[in-house]
C-alpha cells in the first residue's frame, strides 16, 4: 500500500506534473507538494507526488553507516 | 557506496554475537513484501528475528468496516471503488470480487482521484471511494474529498477505515512485548516526518530506524538498529534521507487535518484503539458514507482456525496457523493477511514455501 516510485518532474500544467520514470511517462498531482519544480527527482505514491528526493542523501547514508562500523562501547567485541 | 550489503551484513554479525536473541519488528506492509523478496532474513545471524506487526493497510481493516464496504457496494445506485487489494478480503461467505462476480458495479482504481472522475463520468449514480492505509495514503483521500467540495459534486462520498501508525505502536510495544527494536515505516515517515517517531526511544525505550524500500536501505536500518542495540543507545534514527525528512510533508498534513480528525478505530488483530483512526470533519460530512448510508452493525466472524488477529501482533508466525497453505492459499484466502502481497501470509506463501 505504501509503495512509491521515483521519477523525474519534466513538466507541470497547474497542479498536474508530468512523471518521467526512466522512459514511461504518466501524470501525478501537485497538490501534496505544491512547491515541486521541473527537473527534481520526487517520489509518487498513488498518483500524487509526496516528497522530493534529496540527491546528496547518500552521502548521508553512507556516513550514517560508517558510524556503525567503528567502536561501539567499551566493551566492545 | 563505500559499503556493500556484504559489509553491512558481517559488522552486523560481529555486533550480534553473543547477543541473546534478537527480535525486531517492521510495522509496513511495504517493507513486509521487501525483506521477504529479498531474502533478508537469510541475511542476518540466527539469533536476529525479524516479524512482521500491523502494517499492512488491508489485513489491519476491520471486518466490521469490510461488512460495511459491501452493503454499500451491494447497492444497485452504487459504483464502489476501492484499491485492488481489498477486492478479495473475505468477510463470512462474501467479499467485493464476489459482489463483482455477481454484477455489481465495483472498481478498482489506482489513485483516490480516479473515484473523483468516475462519479463526474455517472452523475446519476453515487460513487463511494473506500479509504484505508496510513499517513502515506490518507492525505489523498483528503486531497479527493477537498476536490470533490470544490467542484460542487453532489454524488460521491468516502467510506474512511484510515488509520494512524503511532498509537497503534505504542499499543503493541508498550511493556512486555518481547520486541526489542523497530524499524519505522518509510513512507508513513514522508509524510509525518522522522520526529513523529521519536516516542519510541522516549516513551518505549527502544532504538528505531526509520528504513527505506531495498535491500541496502533495509540492511542499512537493521545495521543502526543492531548497534544501538549492543552500545545501550535508544535512538530514532533516519537511515532513509533521500525520502523522509525530521519534520516530514507538511502541506500533506495540513491538508490531512483539514479534512480528517482523530477518532478511536477497530484494527483487526488489537482491537480498538483510541485516536487511531481518522474521521471525516463535520464541515466535510455530506462526502462521509458513513452519513449518507445506513450501515451495518452485524457481526461477521473470522474464518475457523484463522489467526490473523496474533500473526497482526507478532505473536504468531503464518507457518503457525493450520490454514496456511493448504484452506488458505493467495488464490483462495480465508484470512485477511493471505490477500494482499503485503500481507505476512502471502508474502510467506509467495518466498518461503
Amino acid at each position: 500500500m505504501c509503495l512509491a516510485i521515483p521519477g523525474k518532474i519534466v513538466s507541470i500544467q497547474g497542479q498536474n506534473a508530468e512523471i518521467d520514470y526512466g522512459g514511461v511517462s504518466k501524470h501525478a498531482s501537485l497538490r501534496l507538494f505544491e512547491n515541486a519544480a521541473i527537473g527534481d527527482y520526487v517520489l509518487v505514491h498513488a498518483g500524487f507526488v509526496i516528497q522530493i528526493l534529496d540527491q546528496d542523501a547518500g552521502d548521508e547514508l553512507e556516513k550514517l553507516i560508517e558510524e556503525t562500523m567503528g567502536f561501539t562501547n567499551k566493551n566492545e567485541i | 557506496m563505500k559499503y556493500k550489503i556484504e559489509d553491512i551484513k558481517k559488522r552486523i554479525a560481529e555486533l550480534a554475537k553473543d547477543m541473546g536473541q534478537i527480535t525486531i519488528m517492521e510495522v509496513c506492509g511495504t517493507h513486509t513484501a521487501s525483506i521477504h523478496k529479498y531474502g533478508i532474513q537469510e541475511l542476518l545471524p540466527d539469533n536476529i528475528r525479524l516479524v512482521s506487526g500491523p502494517g499492512c493497510p488491508v489485513c489491519v481493516t476491520a471486518q466490521k468496516d469490510i461488512a460495511a464496504a459491501l452493503s454499500i457496494a451491494d447497492r444497485e445506485d452504487v459504483i464502489f471503488t476501492c484499491f485492488g487489494d481489498m477486492m478479495r478480503v473475505p468477510c463470512g461467505d462474501d467479499s467485493l470480487y464476489s459482489l463483482y462476480e455477481s454484477g455489481k458495479d465495483v472498481r478498482i482504481v489506482t489513485s483516490p482521484m480516479d473515484a473523483l472522475h468516475i462519479a463526474q463520468d455517472h452523475p446519476d449514480r453515487q460513487t463511494v471511494y473506500f479509504g484505508i492505509g496510513f499517513e502515506t495514503t490518507a492525505p489523498h483521500t483528503a486531497a479527493l474529498i477537498e476536490a470533490a467540495d470544490e467542484c460542487g459534486i453532489q454524488n460521491l462520498s468516502i467510506l474512511s477505515a484510515h488509520k494512524t501508525m503511532p498509537q497503534a505502536i505504542k499499543k503493541l510495544l508498550k511493556g512486555g512485548s518481547g520486541i526489542d527494536a523497530l524499524i519505522c515505516p518509510g513512507h508513513v515517515a514522508s509524510i509525518i516526518g522522522a520526529q513523529a517517531f521519536s516516542f519510541v526511544p522516549d516513551e518505549l525505550m527502544l532504538p528505531a530506524a526509520v528504513a527505506g524500500f531495498e535491500a541496502y536501505d533495509i540492511m542499512a536500518a537493521l545495521l543502526c538498529i543492531v548497534h544501538m542495540l549492543r552500545s545501550g543507545e535508544r535512538k530514532c534514527v533516519n537511515m532513509y534521507p533521500r525520502a523522509v525528512t525530521e519534520y516530514g510533508n507538511r502541506e500533506a498534513l495540513s491538508l490531512l487535518y483539514k479534512v480528517f480528525e482523530p477518532c478511536d478505530a477497530v484494527w483487526r488483530g488489537l482491537g480498538e484503539i483510541q485516536g487511531s483512526g481518522l474521521g471525516i470533519k463535520e464541515r466535510y460530512w455530506e462526502f462521509d458514507a458513513a452519513h449518507r448510508f445506513d450501515l451495518p452493525v452485524k457481526k461477521i466472524e473470522e474464518a475457523k482456525g484463522c489467526i490473523c488477529a496474533r500473526i497482526l501482533s507478532g505473536k504468531s508466525r503464518p507457518t503457525d496457523c493450520v490454514n496456511f497453505g493448504g484452506a488458505c492459499t493467495p488464490d483462495r484466502p480465508l484470512g485477511a493477511c493471505m490477500v494482499s502481497s503485503e500481507g505476512s501470509c502471502a508474502a510467506y506463501y509467495w518466498y518461503k514455501k
